[in-house]
């Protein structure tokens, strides 16, 4: 018998339907994949089952929990089940834990509130849970607070609250989605271990399609609150029968064609950068200490290439592309772009600047909301000496809107009227607006659904041809660097610790740093079959 | 922890030193003879000069400076220029009504408007929290002059509950005391209530909104518990800030409610002396309220550290 058996649950918040005819089982000791893009209804599918909804939401249908009938439960009997019967993980571990309480407490609360046991018996358990989740009391007292955990410790502090009472079911909604590759890694296998130490059923919720196949023994896909296809994962990925679910698989393996060879001459020179950030005094009258956050860096990237920066969070990323952006100066070493540095004096160089360009990763943060589309992407404008003014600004919006693949009348919308998709693509065709030679892309595609991001790329390759643009692509996803980058840097602690052309140095990973960072990526060892119905691409 | 204490004591101490500087400079600027205002139009000059010399308004900026913080350090506030009595009595006598004044204010609005809120917040959208919302928005629109003269009205010339105004003073005994400092109590705290309450029901809701309310919610608490026990104690940061600022306010600018029941307290002295140019009260009166505000901000920044954990590692 099936542990969790939902048949054709639908649910409406007010009169927006959210869920329709939803059916999907998992039994005791095997994990169930959800995947789907955002909005797909599969964080919504989880909370159903524990019933913690948004004000207004009614659910129709049948959820069977072990015998339940989750559906008919009072409160007070739900309450009884959530951290019982049912353990949940949520996405994001740096604020799902109460900042004010230590994580022993917090651990503690999920056995005291289900069970009759003293205090201490509470803590004794909590830490038994703590242990089981990788946090050994010698090295992590049951005393420290959240923020003096690092994002995957706190994800194992929730981990051991959710099972904490050895719980029949798991729901792991997108556990992993804001960890770094490796620490993902660790996390997914933890709660594997888990789900075959207890014998739970887990339902694991992801939009990466690699993470789940990796994981789960079957998959559910959903799309716009419907699944659309569900079976065993070795079944359902060799023998993909609807178009959305082909089209999703095809969209996260997918590599843009791109025809631009680099040419021999040097762009962007950096040379021996150092950054250094000044540390909190170590006693009331101590020594300001410091930080090296860029340690000794080299590179060049030529003309027309496309240079790949990969590392983890903390490794100095966002702070050599600052340092780039000639937004903060450097302790030593030189940033020249054709051969004039970024920053002249204590000043940056506005001659230099206004070649190079930049897309964040945040489509949704990071415009201003108040602003039409023209103004937002006319933005760079001011880093010219004469700024197109009249017809002539108009018509290098309406250009560069066009060149992104959206419509000149857009400048007159605002921001909140776009898709995350449609809103990188502005931030794309503003930073486009002044004719850049070097765009740099800060995680500009990490935020995005596989199929948008597949489309993306795509039109990154597309304007590269074109336009003869150079590009740094900064990410943290792997898969997204080998498909469009010629040359990658690795990045660990600082320091560029290995770098080669990207095919080679994912292949064949020379440091010990990028062999464990290529280990730990989340791959597809299913290839997508190519149909002719493959309609993914735009 | 301790480390954090001593940071913010050092940053009392320059607070109240830059502030010392401030108000003694902004009073040297004002315009007018002390002097010249205490003796009239008609004064002989050297009668002024000797005034002058006595009142030491012929030294140097700086000795005066120094005289002035040297003296309030031990105590002495020096002399009143009008009355010819020390300053530090005057305070003494004022401070004794305008503190717990203050103080009831205080205990009144905080005890009625953290309750309320959580009320409201946790009945959000209901009845209850659209009667709460439209009562403290009544509270903090009404001026409290006019509601302090329609309590008089109703309490104090109809019901005949409580005096109309003045001070009973503490040697009559405490009740007594407090009895005729309730009023002007309850007109103090009606604004200073609403507000809170609004913040409380606003930072409750905004805590309820947390991601680590769902994880709880998800450990099997009821929606009730999950307030209690961890959203309650992330609110309160900033209801810790408002009634802080409000405690300042109450201090220093109970002056039209102490006009209105008649009290002699520190808001009026204030202004008495201001009118009358008595440079050395003002100046005394208003560090002293300085004073009152710095300390009252750094107990506050105590306070956070020992609501939030984050705070207590110095930076």
């Amino acid at each position: 018998m099936t542990l969790l058996q939902i048949d054709r649950l639908s649910m409406d918040v007010g009169r927006l339907p959210i869920l329709r005819a939803v059916s999907l089982g998992v039994d005791a000791g095997r994990i169930l994949g959800v995947i789907g893009e955002s909005g797909s209804g599969k964080s919504m599918t989880a909370l159903s089952v524990m019933q913690l909804l948004p004000d207004g939401a009614r659910c129709s249908g049948r959820i069977s929990l072990a015998g339940q009938e989750v559906l008919t439960l009072s409160e007070p009997a739900l309450c009884k089940m959530r951290g019982r019967d049912v353990g949940m993980v949520f996405q994001e571990p740096m604020t799902a834990l109460n900042p004010l309480q230590t994580i022993g407490a917090q651990v503690a609360e999920t056995i005291r509130i289900h069970e009759r046991v003293t205090r201490a018996e509470a803590l004794r358990r909590a830490a038994e849970a703590l242990r089981r989740a990788e946090l050994p009391q010698d090295r992590f007292p049951m005393s420290r607070y959240p923020h003096e955990l690092s994002g995957g410790q706190r994800q194992r502090v929730v981990i051991a609250m959710a099972i904490a009472l050895r719980p029949r079911l798991l729901i792991a909604d997108e556990p992993t989605t804001a960890l770094d590759v490796t620490t993902q890694a660790e996390i997914l296998k933890l709660l594997k271990r888990l789900v075959v130490e207890d014998g739970m059923a887990c339902m694991l919720i992801s939009h990466d399609l690699a993470v789940v196949a990796d994981m789960a023994d079957d998959i559910v896909i959903m799309r716009s609150g419907e699944v659309v296809e569900s079976g065993p994962v070795d079944r359902l990925l060799s023998q993909m029968r609807h178009p959305y679910s082909k089209a999703l698989l095809a969209a996260s393996s997918h590599v843009p064609n791109r025809l631009a060879q680099p040419r021999e001459a040097s762009l962007l020179s950096v040379q021996g950068v150092v950054r250094d950030y000044a540390t909190p005094r170590s006693g009331f009258w101590g020594r300001v200490g410091t930080f090296r956050a860029v340690n000794d860096v080299s590179f060049e990237i030529r003309r027309g290439e496309s240079l790949g920066l990969v590392g983890e969070s903390g490794c100095g990323k966002s702070t050599l592309t600052r340092a780039i952006l000639g937004l903060e100066e450097v302790q030593a070493g030189t940033i020249e772009l054709n051969g004039q540095p970024v920053f002249s004096g204590h000043r940056p160089n506005r001659d230099v600047r206004r070649h190079m360009q930049v897309v964040f990763q945040d489509p949704y943060g990071s415009f201003n909301p108040r602003h039409r589309v023209d103004r937002l992407v006319s933005e760079p404008f001011h880093l010219l000496d004469e700024p197109p003014k009249g017809t002539a600004r108009a018509d290098a919006v309406a250009q560069a809107l066009e060149s992104v693949g959206l419509a000149a009348d857009d400048g007159r919308k605002f921001i909140h009227e776009f898709s995350g998709g449609q809103r990188q693509r502005i931030a794309i065709a503003r930073a486009l607006i002044i004719r850049p030679e070097l765009i740099i892309l800060d995680e500009a595609v990490s935020a995005l659904d596989v199929q948008v991001r597949a489309q993306i790329l795509d039109l990154l390759a597309d304007l590269g041809d074109r336009l003869g643009l150079t590009y740094l692509f900064i990410s943290h996803d792997l898969s997204v660097v080998r498909s469009i980058t010629d040359r990658v840097l690795v990045m660990q602690d600082g320091r560029i610790v290995e770098h080669g052309v990207t095919q080679e140095v994912f292949d064949v990973p020379g440091h010990a740093y990028t062999q464990q960072l290529v280990a730990a990526a989340p791959r597809l060892t299913v290839e997508p079959e190519r149909t002719n119905d493959d309609d993914a691409r735009p | 922890m301790l480390r954090y204490v001593i940071k913010k004591l050092v940053s009392l101490v320059v607070s109240l030193f830059v502030a010392s500087v401030v108000i003694f400079l902004a009073l040297e600027v004002v315009p007018g003879d002390p002097a010249a205002s205490m003796l009239g139009v008609n004064a002989q000059e050297d009668t002024l000069a000797a005034l002058r010399e006595e009142l030491g308004l012929n030294r140097g900026p700086a000795a005066r400076y120094g005289n002035w913080v040297g003296g309030m350090l031990v105590g002495d506030f020096g002399t009143s220029y009008t009355y010819r009595t020390p300053v530090s009595e005057m305070i003494a006598d004022r401070i004794w009504i305008s503190l717990p004044l203050a103080l009831l204010a205080l205990s009144l609005s905080t005890l009625i408007a953290i309750p309320a809120g959580i009320w409201a917040a946790s009945r959000r959208g209901s009845g209850v929290d659209l009667g709460v919302m439209g009562v403290t928005q009544l509270g903090v629109a009404i001026p409290n002059f006019w509601f302090a003269m329609l309590m008089v009205l109703v309490f104090a010339i109809n019901l005949r509950w409580f005096s109309a105004g003045g001070f009973a003073g503490w040697e009559s005994g405490f009740w007594p005391a407090i009895h005729s400092l309730t009023l002007p109590a309850i007109a103090l705290a009606l604004p200073q209530a609403s507000i809170l309450t609004r913040v409380m029901r606003s930072a409750l809701l905004d805590t309820l909104g947390e991601d680590f309310i769902r994880t709880a919610r998800a450990k099997g608490l009821s929606r009730a518990q999950a307030l209690w026990r961890h959203a309650l104690r992330n609110a309160l940061i900033p209801v810790l800030t408002i009634i802080g600022l409000q405690f300042s306010f109450l201090i220093a600018g109970a002056i039209i409610i102490e006009n209105v029941f008649f009290l002699p307290g520190l808001g009026r002295l204030v202004f008495q002396s201001i009118s009358a140019r008595d440079l050395i009260v003002v100046e005394s009166v208003v560090m002293l309220l300085v004073c009152a505000v710095i300390i009252v901000n750094f107990v506050v920044d105590i306070a956070y550290a020992a609501v939030d954990p984050r705070l207590r590692r110095a930076r």
